[in-house]
């Protein structure tokens, strides 16, 4: 099966290896992503006025482009997930804004697109026992932790990704391929998101927090679904350093670079290069390559 | 020809401002059969009744209209002043053109005044055809029911008896006083709740009116106002309570113990026990379920040190019935499900507990004999937060209302605490301080200053256990900042929700509930102490969250209402009821299903079905349903309904 596949900006600069390894997972997984042609930036947010249509066009353009190819849009970054899910909604329910929005655009769409992330596609339409299945090398004895952020997750009522104070996906996913899921407190916690451009102290304080949470319960490997995410919590690792004296780095990885490990792809292909923290000396002592 | 009469009301500019008043009177004062026509400011008014009196007497009227607001409002009003000139008072009725015509229709005055008209001339076809009617008399039990033995019931069912009336009490614990016995000290004066309580209680027990029922459930219900007729599953004790002395030694001997749910998990009770030390009956019950004899047929420990020889393992569970007159619903409250409340940590984390949980600790004879102590490790928090409107005051996920009572016991509680830990500290998340009563806000103001609260207003975004210590995230919406706490223990504030079992006790007893499972009265304002169904009353936490003193008046107010109702042997009922025509009913029983009032029953000699007067409603259901067009509702009739409706098309 084939689902139509939106990376947007960073996938394509900051965030490279989150798409590659995606992409080569998808086909040993048995689907294919299928880049919308054309595509452009999905706003980044999703407007708090409610009468703000003009921002929730580039979601808008981008929905009733991909209706025109399938019927299943997916996303990795998770910003853009929240953006273009809550928009479909939002056009599905409310008729007055979907008048507007289609007029203005010269388009018909109706709301009736199915918007998955990533981790979704893994949990409904392949399914963990499959993935367990695929399994190369299980990551047996490696404990991650699962840093799910807010994005994927709120508002609960408009994402419905899964239970809105203890989600479990995430958890089930890493289990399948065989690791430890660690349970720390800050899984939900915002990373900082926009706060690192303008306040980069906030986004600092945020990283910090979350890594040294996820280290103190245990965790050698913090997985992530956003580059959004990343760069706060990986990329910006040398400024929490500089702040925090008592701060230790840790591998920061994309679920897909684990599953790619998982999955035995070559490890040079999975862009380890553009991690902070190199997690071949963690991932070579647990002998998974 | 009947000679009626018209009376049309301004409501001052309500409906003048709308209608043309003066040329509706002026036609339908020509209506031949109409012999008097008058339009007045306020209808209602003394000088307005009087037009009509006068009019009555004067013209000899023998049926009057008066067109004014719904028949909810004045139909009484009107009626008693007919009746008053020697009419019967079902000859007047209300044609009403203000919540039905000038209000809806404020913006076309021309056409309200057209649709005023026609209601009033189809009200004058219904008058043509009216009845004179007698209010139906019942004799009534002049007794009450109390169902629920909280601090609701128990003044209730008190000031009945005092009031000379029998009273039965149903309590489904074994023991009286409900949630008040879980307290410690109670706000605004912080006297003990138990002392009073269990006053009040032995006195109940003692009472030659009250026939008290503990560990006994209402099953079942039949019957209307003035003659229920209940019946009651008294559940098996195990224990012969008419033998029992209280002694309490199979109390000593049991050796089964479990974590009590009256201790909110923090103690224990044996398998045989009271519901808490002291309890007023002072009789001991046996829990089945945590019983060893129950569970392989070994023990009997109790049965052997029991010196009256009252313990019977074999005992049933026994249902008798009970005739009362009215009944009062007062089943209280319960904490709102704190394991559903995920992000508090309750039920993860063992320093999160909940007020009540915290007012046992507090009470001396409760579980750590009064003193505040961590769950987990047994020492003292120096540091505690408490966290208010917790699941309530949150439409979007939980509870949608204000539960009333927790900013006041939070205070309380912290209160306690500061004068048990002077060198502690707690914090307290808020969102708004509500402290309405007499006494309260002082009460507050004063704790506050002298004990050196910390009140942060704002939400708490997560708790979780880090190091030993539950660490609190929120915001502090005052100074706008994040707050972050690493608390010793957390105390959450949980919302007030009804009772369980309530709704379907509810519909048994015909009253109804609100969304929320709170139990609804007849009129928030006018009638807040009656439920919709005659005979039904309500008081207590069932109703809405309240505190003890709340609670009290509102059970007192009940306890009058009824002694009121209950003052005469005799009820009078509206008349305008079901009737059937013997000559065509069929007996095909149809009315008999489709009555939500069990009205309707079949009368096999004669092969007809009958209406039971009392306990018709009028509400038609059965005339629609009737195939045989054999019932009829009295003063609205097949043809009364017929001839108004020709009158609109
Ligand atoms: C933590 C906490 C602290 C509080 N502190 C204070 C304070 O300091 N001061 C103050 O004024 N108020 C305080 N309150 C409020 C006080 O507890 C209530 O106002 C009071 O208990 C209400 O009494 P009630 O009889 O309406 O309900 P309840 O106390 O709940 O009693 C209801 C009774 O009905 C019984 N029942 C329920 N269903 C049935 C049924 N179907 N059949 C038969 N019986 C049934 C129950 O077993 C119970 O005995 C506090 C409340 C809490 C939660
Ligand atoms: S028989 Fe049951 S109640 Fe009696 S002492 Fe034994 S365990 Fe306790
Ligand atoms: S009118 Fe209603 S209450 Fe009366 S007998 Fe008919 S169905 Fe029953």
């Amino acid at each position: 099966m084939d689902y139509l596949y939106f990376p947007g900006c960073t996938l394509y600069t900051k965030a490279k290896n989150f798409d590659q390894t995606a992409r080569d997972c998808s086909l040993l997984l048995g689907f294919q992503l299928k880049e919308l042609p054309n595509w452009t930036c999905c706003g980044a947010t999703f407007p708090l006025a409610t009468d703000n249509i003009m921002a929730l066009l580039p979601p808008s353009r981008i929905l009733a482009r991909a209706r025109e190819e399938g019927t299943t849009l997916t996303t990795l970054c998770s910003v853009c997930f929240n953006v273009i899910k809550r928009t479909n909604r939002l056009i599905r329910n409310d008729g007055d804004k979907r008048d507007t929005i289609n007029n203005f655009m010269e388009t018909n769409y109706q709301g009736d697109l199915r918007v998955l992330h990533y981790l979704e596609i893994l949990k409904q339409d392949v399914g963990f026992p499959r993935i367990q299945e695929k399994m190369k090398k299980p990551l047996t004895g490696l404990k991650a932790a699962p840093y799910y952020g807010c994005m994927l997750l709120r508002p609960f009522e408009e994402m419905e990704f899964d239970d809105k104070e203890k989600p479990t996906l995430f958890e089930g996913f890493l289990e399948a391929m065989g690791a430890e899921a660690i349970d720390f407190p800050y899984k939900i916690e915002c990373c900082g998101s926009f706060q690192s451009v303008g306040s980069p102290e906030v986004a600092t304080e945020c990283g910090y927090k979350i890594l040294g949470s996820a280290v103190k319960n245990g965790a050698e490997v913090v997985v992530s679904t956003c580059p959004l995410c990343t760069f706060n919590i990986d990329h910006k690792q040398a400024d929490i350093k500089q702040k925090y004296l008592d701060f230790k780095p840790i591998p920061v990885l994309y679920f897909t670079q684990l599953l790619g490990i998982a999955m035995g792809l070559d490890y040079q292909t999975l862009g380890f290069g553009q991690n902070f923290v190199d997690p071949l000396p963690l991932l070579k002592g647990k002998g998974f390559i | 020809m009947k000679r009626l009469g018209v009376f049309i009301c301004h409501c001052g500019v309500n409906i003048a401002g709308t209608v043309d008043v003066k040329s509706v009177a002026e036609k339908t004062g020509r209506v031949e059969d109409v012999a008097h026509s008058a339009d007045y400011i306020y209808m209602c008014s003394e000088p307005g009744q009087q037009i009509i009196r006068e009019a009555i007497r004067e013209r000899g009227l023998e049926g009057v209209v008066v067109a004014c607001c719904s028949p909810s409002m004045h139909e009484n009003t009107f009626r008693k002043a007919v009746k008053s000139e020697g009419m019967n008072p079902y000859l007047c009725e209300i044609a009403n053109i203000r919540e039905q015509c000038s209000w809806v229709h404020q913006k076309e005055k021309t056409k309200a005044t057209e649709k005023a008209e026609e209601i009033i001339l189809a009200t004058l076809e219904k008058v043509r055809e009216n009845e004179k009617l007698e209010a139906i008399s019942v004799s009534i039990n002049r007794s009450a029911g109390v169902i629920g033995g909280g601090i609701a019931g128990m003044t209730a069912a008190l000031d009945l008896a005092e009031g000379g009336y029998e009273v039965l009490l149903i309590e489904k614990e074994q023991a009286l006083g409900g949630h008040m016995t879980q307290l410690s000290k109670t706000f605004p004066d912080l006297h003990p709740a138990l002392p009073d309580l269990l006053a009040k209680a032995r006195e109940i027990e003692r009472h030659p009116k009250i026939d008290l029922h503990c560990y006994s459930e209402m099953e079942d219900v039949k019957g209307y106002v003035g003659n229920f007729e209940l019946t009651i599953r008294k559940k098996a004790t195990s224990v012969d309570w008419g033998r029992c002395n209280g002694c309490g030694l199979c109390i000593r001997d049991c050796p089964v113990e479990y974590v009590s749910p009256f201790e909110r998990g923090l103690g224990v009770r044996k398998a045989i026990d009271l519901l808490y030390p002291g309890s007023v009956p002072q009789k001991p019950v046996i829990r089945r379920d945590h019983c060893r004899y129950f569970h392989d047929g070994s023990c009997r420990k109790c049965e052997e040190v029991c010196p009256e020889k009252a313990i019977r393992f074999d005992q049933q569970d026994e249902r008798i019935g009970k005739k009362v007159g009215a009944i009062v619903v007062a089943t209280g409250f319960e904490l709102y499900p704190t394991e559903q409340l995920g992000e508090y940590g309750y039920g993860e984390i063992p320093d999160v507990i909940d007020g009540l949980a915290l007012e046992r600790m507090f009470s001396v004879d409760g579980p750590t004999q009064g003193r505040i102590i961590r769950p987990s490790d047994g020492t003292v928090p120096k540091e505690i937060v408490f966290i208010q409107c917790v699941a309530s005051r949150d439409p979007d996920r939980y509870m949608p209302y204000c539960s009333r009572i927790c900013c006041m016991y939070t205070a309380k509680q912290a209160k306690i605490y500061k004068e048990q830990v002077p060198d502690g500290q707690p914090y307290i998340f808020y969102m708004d301080i509500r402290a309405d009563a007499k006494g309260y806000e002082e009460f507050l103001q004063k704790t506050i200053e002298e004990k050196g609260l910390l009140y942060l207003r704002g939400r708490v975004s997560r708790v979780f256990q880090d190091d030993g210590k539950v660490r609190i995230l929120g915001v502090d919406t005052l100074t706008g900042k994040m707050v972050e706490v690493a608390a010793d223990m957390v105390v959450l504030a949980t919302a007030i929700v009804p009772s369980q079992g309530v709704k379907d006790l509810a519909s048994k007893l015909r009253a109804t509930v609100d969304r929320h499972g709170f139990l609804t009265e007849a009129h928030i304002k006018l009638y807040p102490v009656e439920s919709s169904t005659k005979g039904i009353y309500l008081a207590g936490c069932g109703q809405s969250p309240k505190d003890i003193s709340d609670t009290v008046s509102q059970a007192s107010a009940t306890a009058s209402k009824i002694q009121a109702l209950l003052s005469t042997d005799q009820l009078l009922q509206d008349p305008l009821i079901a009737f059937v025509d013997e000559n065509i009913c069929s007996g095909c029983g149809i009315c008999v299903e489709v009555c939500p009032y069990e009205a309707r029953e079949m009368n096999s000699r004669r092969g007809i079905s009958v209406v039971h007067s009392a306990l018709c409603q009028g509400c038609g259901a059965c005339i629609a349903a009737c195939p045989n067009f054999a019932c009829e509702l009295r003063n609205s009739s097949s043809v009364q309904t017929l001839r108004m409706l020709e009158t609109f098309v």
